[in-house]
């Protein structure tokens, strides 16, 4: 079974919701990042999503748009973030790993190649916001050779018939966008989220994680009540920010508002 | 190229010109996309929507626009006869405002109270804030804060207009990230805004629509060249930036098969140095802004910055059909560099009277190397796709000249 389909059975065995931080990788240095992994898993994470920056991050709003300036000043490449992963599973086999950005860094190593250096390196997934299932065709063959999910976004604009297809397209998980708008915008609507999340549930067979607007533990709890997963990331990269010249105290500032959200949810 | 494919059945019903096009943007903007394309080809073939849009471009913006023989400059040339289409005479000055009028009347039929759009050298944004004001819809431009800088003037006829300028501070504060910040902004007020994207890129359906808006220059040309000059011209020459000057005036003549045609990039400061606006000279595919077309990316696919001394070139990516259009070889892209773009404004201005946008001095300065080698009795169409009183301060600069 591949890690992440076990990772939420696991969960669901012991009814806890899985908690998804985000960070963009090389961020503020490429140093930082596997450890900083490590010690979100220590927090509680279940799953990781590590962001690889693009110049141009158009569905990201300022928050992480610098964090891809920040990683993109000393070049942190597609191929950087494979070795960090292997880095991680070095020594740890168990938390899914799942590679989030936007399609041209990957696109640019070919795609067979990507599969393979990413399956090796211990990657579960990736989460291509710019490419929605329908350009995705050639791609998901690749990619399910390799044993890689293919994650698919879902948004409140979303039709039922797409909601059907998303979920047919997809592995792993459904991320579901709580709101329109950017990373780090607005606070979500807990009932807007849990009206939606009902219906994704009766139109697709997959886990569904809930992010965007996730930014403390009172609204991780209040997510996790609805949803198999919560993600959150925008809170967590303003700490890389607010950290980024003692880039010692990052382990802590993250894995702070992580514990905090963890216990909230598993309440 | 052994057979000519049927240029009119592209893009496919999901945007794809071959490899190129397509929908590359998050899901939150998947079905505006969708309800976008499903009312444009409602409307494109009916016939209210085009009498309503014809009508515009006769009596709002002037068309048709002249074909007119630069006579002298082509004597002095030696060669074949060059003719201006002049998109310069259009209201607003430029060939742009074809688009929004198309765009702005798609708006109106969508019931959308709001229309944002991105401007580089701001002519796109003059040419949205003016059907904005004209349709009574709320217009926000966004713009690099360089560009911002750098196009004063126009930053104020769009605030005379009733358009709120943004200006964009992240990346390289220039075209590319104002598309960047009004991608954020629409995917974020999708229900009551449409976006009117300026040129042929972007997801589908818009390089298809801004292709149809902006044929209008080609079906003239096609027209006016029969009639004036007896002829389908033997070449066209237009600038490429994004490429909607260029592909309006390409595509009505793309099943002629005489005619030649030459997309003229931006090559900057030379090809050789890097720093130019040249994809499709020195680029490779890639994707961005919602497409997938030739970009300037550096080996991890980062988008790399672009430099030319026209504005509305300086954009890393290009229309997803020309990228189509350069690999099946029916289109030669060429570049001109910023000095071979400015001795063409000066020379033009000079021997006819007539002041080109540096944009379109690319288009000239490559006319200028093609005539001498073609016959007096052949003929070159050049797009003339604005005119070049916005850039009066950026040539100054260059001579030295302070106001």
């Amino acid at each position: 079974m591949r890690r992440i389909e076990s990772c939420f059975q696991r969960l669901a065995d012991q009814k806890r919701k899985a908690l998804i931080p985000f960070v963009t990788a090389g961020d503020p240095v490429k140093e930082v990042t596997v450890p900083l992994m490590h010690a979100m898993v220590d927090a509680g994470a279940d799953i990781i999503e590590l962001g690889v920056p693009f110049s141009d991050p158009m569905a990201d709003g300022p928050v992480i748009q610098l964090a891809c300036e920040r990683a993109l000043a000393h070049n942190t490449s597609t191929r950087d973030i494979l070795d960090m992963v292997k880095t991680f599973r070095e020594t740890n086999a168990d938390t899914p790993v799942v590679l989030m950005g936007y399609l041209n860094p990957v696109e640019v190593m070919g795609y067979e190649a990507f599969a393979k250096a990413a399956a090796q390196a211990g990657v579960d997934g990736v989460l291509l916001v710019d490419l929605p299932p329908e350009e995705a065709l050639d791609v998901k063959p690749l990619m399910d050779a390799q044993g890689l999910d293919m994650i698919f976004l879902v948004a409140p604009t979303t039709s039922d018939a797409r909601i059907k297809l998303i979920g047919q397209a997809g592995s792993g998980y459904l991320y579901y966008v709580s709101l329109k708008g950017v990373t780090g915008s607005a606070t979500l609507n807990v009932d807007e989220v849990a009206s939606r999340v009902e219906t994704i549930r009766n139109l697709a067979q997959l886990p569904i994680g809930v992010g965007f607007g996730i930014k403390d533990a009172e609204s991780a709890q209040a997510v996790s009540r609805v949803a198999d997963g919560v993600v959150v990331g925008s809170a967590l990269v303003n700490q890389i920010a607010e950290n980024k010249d003692t880039p010692n105290a990052i382990n802590d500032a993250v894995g702070g508002i992580l514990s905090a959200m963890r216990n909230a949810m598993d309440q | 190229m052994s057979e000519r494919p049927d240029f009119s059945a592209f893009p496919d019903a999901r945007g794809h010109f071959g490899q190129f096009g397509g929908s590359f943007v998050s899901e939150t903007l998947m079905g505006a996309l969708d309800e976008l394309t499903a009312m444009y080809a409602r409307l494109k073939d009916d016939p209210q929507f085009r009498a309503d849009f014809d009508y515009d471009l006769a009596h709002y913006v002037g068309r048709p626009s002249p074909l007119y023989l630069a006579e002298r400059w082509s004597k002095q040339l030696g060669g074949a006869k060059i003719w201006l289409k002049r998109e310069d005479l259009n209201h607003t000055g430029a060939h742009k405002v074809n688009n929004t009028i198309g765009q702005a009347l798609l708006a109106k039929h969508m019931g959308k109270p709001r229309v944002i759009a991105e401007t580089g050298a701001g002519q796109h944004g003059v040419a949205t804030a003016t059907v904005a004001a004209r349709l009574g819809l709320t217009c926000q431009v966004y713009m690099g804060a360089e560009d911002v800088e750098r196009q004063k003037l126009n930053v104020y006829r769009m605030k005379l207009l009733g358009a709120e300028v943004i200006p964009v501070t992240s990346g390289s504060r220039t075209l590319k990230d104002a598309m960047n910040e009004a991608m954020r902004d629409w995917v974020t007020n999708v229900d009551d805004t449409f976006y009117i994207i300026g040129t042929v890129a972007g997801p589908h359906p818009y390089p298809q629509l801004v292709r149809d808006f902006q044929c209008i220059i080609g079906r003239e040309a096609r027209e006016q060249s029969l009639k004036q000059a007896g002829q389908l011209p033997d070449a066209l020459v237009a600038c490429v930036g994004g490429g909607s000057n260029a592909i309006g005036l390409f595509h009505p003549f793309l099943n002629d098969e005489g005619v030649a045609m030459y997309g003229v990039e931006a090559a900057g400061d030379g090809i050789e140095t890097g720093r130019h606006a040249a994809p499709l000279s020195a680029g490779r595919p890639g994707v961005l802004h919602g497409n997938r077309t030739y970009l300037m990316e550096d080996d991890n696919g980062q988008i790399i910055e672009t430099h030319s001394v026209s504005a509305g070139l300086d954009y890393p990516g290009v229309g997803p059909e020309h990228s189509w259009l350069k690999d099946i070889g029916r289109v030669n892209y060429v570049a001109a560099d910023d000095q071979e773009a400015l001795s063409a404004f000066r020379e033009l201005t000079q021997v006819e009277g007539i002041m080109p946008a540096l944009e379109s001095a690319h288009a000239l300065a490559y006319a200028r190397k093609l005539a001498p080698t073609m016959s007096p009795d052949q003929n070159i169409v050049v797009n003339l796709s604005g005119r070049g009183d916005k850039d009066i301060l950026t040539v100054a600069a260059i001579d030295g000249i302070e106001f």
